[in-house]
């Protein structure tokens, strides 16, 4: 009976979940004793939330790997099985069965504890993400604050695995990771302020509820990054979110060429494989926020296709973020430190200031009246952004003097 | 609730004592930031989501890194070879218990015990925003301008060193502390040398310090 019960429970929590239901839950928790509820909910909640990261991890590897070679000419894996397709399977069980090394001076403790202090931040980053209509794991009055202190509490992870394995090019690349992550998270957080303001709300839920309507007859949707401060901060957050996430071209944390792999240097196995993990969960997660605040969420982009289930658009967008991810690193070389720090603090901080105050102008002319209102709106927002853009830029560059390179030791 | 009271007053009391005695200035420095992160869990437990969040983001997104970096930057990673308890401890811990004792007396007689508790508020983030854009705003501001000073202070006193030892100074006190750190025992000093120092043309000064420091340390 009570099987019969748990299994209809089951089938019923799918069932809601892929039809965008609210209560998914409700009948299978109806089957345990009320003490072991609040657990057997929050196994519920979040075990799914890790097998589809990681299965997504997983396939993102391998198209990163097909892309990659597509871009540089070449065929990438294709050994395992047809075109390749069970090479993840194949890394994961070679990261399992690798030795586990751990430097004869190294500080064990330290050593063994930076890839667990970096793989749980990064999980606990998915839980205020709005996957779909009801599917938000917590819905946090400071939803978006959470995810920024989780975050922010990563970069210590870093710094632990870079000091305590002893070797100089640990270190350095742990400091670089450091210096690199600290200046872009305030372009990274100030570009979101923009939409927090708009929205006049923390939380992801209600911000993508302000992104639901429709305009012109349901084909012009109501997402952020259609307003001019909007485009402007989700280029800037998309960039910010490279850097943190130390991908190209902003990988210089670990850039095999100068310091081998920076913090990595040092883990071999399955901790090697836990930095890699963390490394892209992280990509995701930067990418369902940059999802949820700027391309509307799980919302549909015209209104007849609002009948397909919700999470497929949350994906559908997170997946197209993460292809255009791994185009930027087929396509863009690596910086240089200085000209990294000066990008972040000359270029991008002074224009996501100033696209606070295009926000705000667009919050305040939201009661013009006159014929051609939003459209002049929207011009003297990109004139507002655009100009400064253009004036900055050409200040920045023009005082360099760019003259051909002298390699010292290479002619 | 209790229990959860439990393991988080141990764990920050625990990180807090290995804090201030642990030997590795680096390891005391971690223990800290553990001690940082079970304030944070117990204001989230207080339902104070805001503070607590705020706790994280501040204390360890960046009062932790910036303790981190200051050790790695001054002195050596090496553990001091003496015992950092002092050897009169136990009048230390008396008085302690003494100031405690005195303090709780003084507390539990006053007219502040006999208070009954005010209601249970439910500050919303969006209570404390409100309160902070209107009420608050002032002193919001003055901590504001007081903060944009400090950091306009930094940046000059960066640039002033630079444009008056023209670098030099800084190398020099690299090699009497930071460096003695960074070289790792690895014996492969010259390999990366090359590839930063060795670029000339599109060089802008950095104003910002990090960068600067590592490229002379890397230059080495």
């Amino acid at each position: 009976m009570i099987i019969g019960e748990f299994f209809r429970g089951l089938f019923l929590m799918i069932w809601r979940v892929a039809t965008d239901q609210p209560e998914a839950k409700a009948d299978l928790l109806a089957v345990f004793p009320p003490s072991a509820r609040p657990v057997i909910s929050a196994v519920l909640t979040v075990s799914p939330i890790i097998g589809i990261f990681a299965t997504l991890f997983a396939l993102t590897t391998l198209l990163e790997r097909k892309g990659l070679g597509r871009i540089q000419n070449r065929l990438g894996p294709n050994r395992v099985g047809p075109f390749g397709i069970l090479q993840p399977v194949a890394d994961g069980l070679k990261m399992l069965t690798k030795e586990d090394i751990i430097p004869r001076s190294a500080d064990a403790l330290v050593h063994f504890l930076a890839p667990v202090v970096l793989a749980v931040p990064t999980i606990l980053a998915f839980a205020v993400l709005p996957y779909g209509r009801n599917l938000v794991p917590v819905d946090m009055d400071a939803g978006i604050l959470f995810f920024f202190a989780v975050g922010a509490s990563t970069e210590l992870a870093i710094f632990m695995a870079g000091w305590s394995s002893r070797n100089k090019y640990s270190l350095l690349g742990a400091m670089r990771a450091i210096a690199q992550m600290i200046s872009y998270e305030i372009p990274l957080i100030i570009s979101s302020v923009s939409v927090i303001m708009i929205a006049g709300s923390l939380s992801p839920v209600e911000i993508i509820a302000q992104q639901g309507r429709y305009l012109a007859g349901g084909f012009v949707p109501h997402w952020f990054v259609l307003t001019p401060w909007g485009l402007a901060g989700f280029i800037m957050f998309l960039i910010a979110s490279l850097a943190e996430s130390n991908r190209s071209p902003f990988d210089i944390p670990e850039a095999e060429s100068e310091l081998i792999a920076g913090h990595l240097t040092e883990y071999s196995g399955f901790k090697y494989a836990l930095f890699f993990m963390a490394e892209y969960f992280g990509m995701f997660a930067v990418s369902g926020l940059a999802v949820t605040l700027f391309l509307g969420g799980w919302h549909a982009p015209f209104e007849f296709l609002e009948i397909v289930p919700s999470y497929v658009w949350f994906f559908a967008k997170l997946m197209g973020l993460v292809c255009l991810f791994i185009w930027v690193r087929g396509t863009v070389p690596r910086l240089r430190v200085d000209q990294l720090l000066n990008f972040a603090w000359k270029f991008m901080l002074p224009l996501s200031l100033l696209n606070l105050v295009v926000a705000a102008v667009w919050h305040f002319t939201a009661a013009w009246e006159f014929p051609g209102a939003g459209l002049g709106r929207w011009l003297l927002g990109a004139v507002m952004i655009g100009v400064p853009y253009v004036w900055l830029g050409r200040a920045l560059s023009g005082s360099k003097k760019i003259t051909q390179r002298t390699y010292r030791f290479a002619d | 609730m209790q229990a959860a009271f439990a393991i988080i007053a141990a764990l920050t009391l625990v990180s807090a004592i290995a804090a201030m005695s642990l030997r590795n200035l680096v390891h005391c420095a971690l223990c800290l930031a553990v001690a940082f992160a079970g304030l944070a869990a117990m204001y989230l437990q207080l339902d104070a989501q805001f503070v607590g969040f705020a706790q994280v983001l501040v204390y360890i997104g960046a009062v932790a890194i910036l303790v981190v970096f200051a050790i790695l930057l001054t002195r050596s990673g090496q553990p001091v070879p003496h015992s950092v308890v002092s050897r009169s401890w136990i009048a230390g811990v008396a008085i302690a218990v003494l100031v405690f004792c005195v303090l709780t007396r003084v507390i539990l007689s006053s007219s502040v015990s006999q208070r009954s508790l005010p209601a249970k508020p439910s500050p919303t983030v969006r209570e404390i925003g409100n309160q902070l854009m209107t009420w608050y705003v002032l002193p919001l501001q003055v901590i504001g301008l007081l903060l944009t000073a400090a950091t306009i202070g930094a940046v000059i006193i960066a640039m002033n060193e630079r444009k008056s030892a023209g670098g030099d100074h800084r190398v020099t006190a690299d090699q009497g502390h930071g460096h003695g750190h960074l070289a790792a025992p690895t014996g492969l000093n010259e390999g990366n040398a090359t590839s930063i120092a060795s670029e000339t043309g599109s060089e802008s000064p950095a104003h910002y310090p990090q960068p600067e420091r590592e490229r002379e340390v890397l230059a080495k």
